[in-house]
């Protein structure tokens, strides 16, 4: 079998003294759609930044195309960013541009193409996104789904050889929802590429992805392919999958005690 | 017609009876937020220790309600009777739970603050040094490669922070060299001395208040928009979509704005000088001195060394007004008051960089004799 794209081999990190990731490990091989579930604050989006270099692992290695993450120079982090594409959990596009040359952004500076072509390639993306009538608009007029599929439009103008895509499905209508997911299997196919899901969608990527990691404290604790994990009887699983408020993932955040931190006034007997 | 009353009418009410088996407190009507307001104070007083609390009159319960059952639960009350669809809610805040109560927050001994501090403060210095060296490490790459300078951008920094400034700039050194002309015209009068006064005015905007004037207007209109627009960036995540389209922050958005205003500052130096020298010139008009025997003392007092040390400085003061202004738009924190306070503290380490290099150059101008 060939290198993985990426890997993840026992890597710890956490801000301050308090650990978001401890102990993860997961491989992605190239040709796959992964999808990396798990509750809000499981450290999912800081497992995305490791792989893209904002942040660097306390302990283990973060191995994208065979080369570690950790140990690279800012010149050689940049030329593996190239590599990447992101989907950002709120779009971030760049607010001064209009829909067209926030697609064209990544071209134009990237890749010394020529205008013609540019042209041609931002209408196809924002074709594929089903947003080719709103190229003229600028960010502040899209809806938030709207704004999300300008953005991934410009995530993949480049066509990346990895894409991480940070809640694709989050405020998007059922139509947009089904079509982005195919655009990502499809993209990801027609490529070779690889992605990184990061969801809480469990339906629509389980019908896209071809292995789900489930991640809770900073831990993998389950994975499989969509099959596997639908049979499955892990506890976690089946909690999350169902949608069940009572189980080994607890709705709560850790917090003072309630009553306190409603400020009422203790009364002791 | 009936006296207005000032007292608003009850949404709840509170009652105390005593039965067989003891004081029962009623409790009754709407316990929304107003009406939990109005009863709470006297609940707390009633309810000390085990009592009945009966709430079969409540008519409508919601969060405010449900604290104050909370409340009144946990100071040893028992609710009964409350109607099932509120008896859910309050169940669900688990009310008869003792209260724990978390360790009191204790304020760090004064060595670890004292430590603490000194590590922020370590960081800052960290950050602004590692700026500098991301900085130098673009203008490397630029002056290698020039087509990695992103020219339009460039230019379109110089025009707003060069060209659109021209106004006020005009307007101020214009003000400043009249200002100055006529405070010394006066006492110098009474030495039959006006004419020196082109000669001072010459030589102090020049020297020092050109560049200085320049360098303050700078930090307030292009510094503090400097780190609100790159701060907003950061907020937005703009910044770090830049990052992960592999394009480095420093180079893209600093570099240029760190050149045009290198570039413009003298520029802006040298119109506010002469117009600066025009303004006083006016004045000494008034005084029977015409325009060209000022320009003449002028000339002949400001020497080439006073010109060009002023633009030297105004060079530097250009940089670091942009170097400030974009490295506290980087490190802007999130949410929009921390867009606020990069651009504050903006303008305020700029102008204390001003003070500061200022009398540095001039400490290095007198040793150099200039």
């Amino acid at each position: 079998m060939s290198t993985p794209l990426v890997q993840l081999d026992q890597v710890r990190f956490g801000y301050g003294d308090h650990d978001i990731l401890s102990d993860l490990s997961l491989t992605v091989q190239r040709g796959q759609v992964v999808a990396i579930m798990g509750g809000s604050g499981s450290g999912k989006t800081t497992l995305l930044r490791l792989i893209g270099g904002q942040l660097r692992a306390r302990a283990g290695r973060v191995l994208v195309d065979g080369a570690d993450v950790g140990g690279m120079n800012e010149t050689a982090l940049y030329d593996m960013r190239r590599k990447l594409g992101m989907l950002f959990q709120f779009g971030a596009l760049f607010t001064d541009l209009s829909v067209f040359d926030n697609v064209a952004f990544p071209l134009r500076e990237r890749a010394k193409l020529p205008e013609s072509i540019i042209r041609d390639l931002v209408l196809m993306k924002l074709h594929a996104v089903g947003l080719r009538g709103a190229a003229n608009l600028m960010p502040f007029e899209l809806s938030g789904g709207m704004a999300r599929r300008v953005a991934l439009a410009r995530a993949i103008a480049l066509d990346p050889m990895l894409m991480l895509y940070d809640e694709p499905f989050t405020g998007l209508d059922p139509i947009s929802l089904a079509t982005i997911g195919q655009l990502i299997r499809e993209l990801n196919d027609a490529l070779g590429a690889a992605s990184i899901v990061v969801t809480h969608d469990v339906a629509e990527s389980l019908s896209l992805v071809d292995y789900v990691y489930f991640m809770a404290d900073g831990k993998v604790i389950a994975q499989g392919t969509p099959d596997e994990v639908r049979a499955s009887d892990h506890p976690f699983v089946k909690q999350f999958i169902n949608g069940e408020p009572d189980g080994p993932l607890p709705f709560h955040k850790p917090a003072a005690p309630y009553a306190q931190e409603l400020g009422l006034e203790i009364v002791r007997a | 017609m009936p006296a207005a009353s000032t007292a608003l009418p009850p949404i709840a009410s509170l009652e105390l009876r005593r039965d067989d088996a003891g004081a029962v407190l009623y409790i009754s009507g709407r316990l929304d937020a107003p009406g939990s307001a109005q009863i709470w104070p006297q609940a707390r007083q009633l309810v000390h220790g085990e009592i009945r609390v009966d709430a079969s009159a409540v008519t409508y319960c919601d969060g405010a309600g449900l604290a104050l059952l909370y409340d009144v639960i946990q100071r040893g009350a028992t609710v009964e009777h409350l109607p099932d669809r509120y008896a859910t809610l309050l169940a669900q805040l688990d009310p008869t739970t003792p209260l724990k109560t978390a360790p009191a927050v204790v304020s760090p001994p004064f060595l670890i603050g004292l430590g603490q501090r000194a590590l922020a403060a370590w960081q800052q210095l960290y950050q602004a040094i590692a700026f500098i060296g991301e900085l130098s490490a673009a203008v490397a790459l630029v002056l290698r490669n020039p087509r990695q300078l992103r020219l339009g951008e460039t230019l379109l920094h110089c025009a707003k922070a060069g060209a659109d400034a021209l106004p006020i700039v005009a307007l101020v050194s214009f003000l400043l060299g009249v200002i100055l002309a006529f405070q010394s015209a006066i006492p110098m009068r009474q030495f039959g001395a006006e004419l020196f006064v082109a000669n001072l005015v010459g030589l102090a905007l020049v020297r020092e208040l050109a560049p200085l004037i320049t360098a303050v207007l700078l930090a307030g209109r292009t510094g503090a928009a400097f780190a609100a627009e790159i701060g907003t960036m950061k907020v937005n995540e703009e910044i770090n979509a830049l990052v992960t389209l592999g394009l480095e922050p420093v180079r893209f958005l600093v570099l240029p704005r760190v050149l045009a205003v290198t570039l413009m500052a003298p520029l802006l130096t040298v119109l506010a000088e002469v117009i600066g020298i025009f303004g006083a010139a006016l004045v000494l008009l008034t005084f029977n001195i015409p325009l060209m025997t000022s320009a003449g003392q002028v000339m002949d007092t400001v020497g080439f060394t006073d010109y060009i040390g002023g633009l030297a400085k105004a060079t530097f003061f250009g940089f670091g007004v942009a170097a400030i202004g974009c490295l506290r738009g980087l490190s802007t924190g999130a949410g929009a008051s921390a867009v606020g306070n990069s651009t504050t503290r903006a303008v305020v380490s700029a102008i204390v960089m001003l003070v500061v290099t200022d009398g540095l150059f001039a400490v290095a101008f007198f040793y150099l004799g200039w």
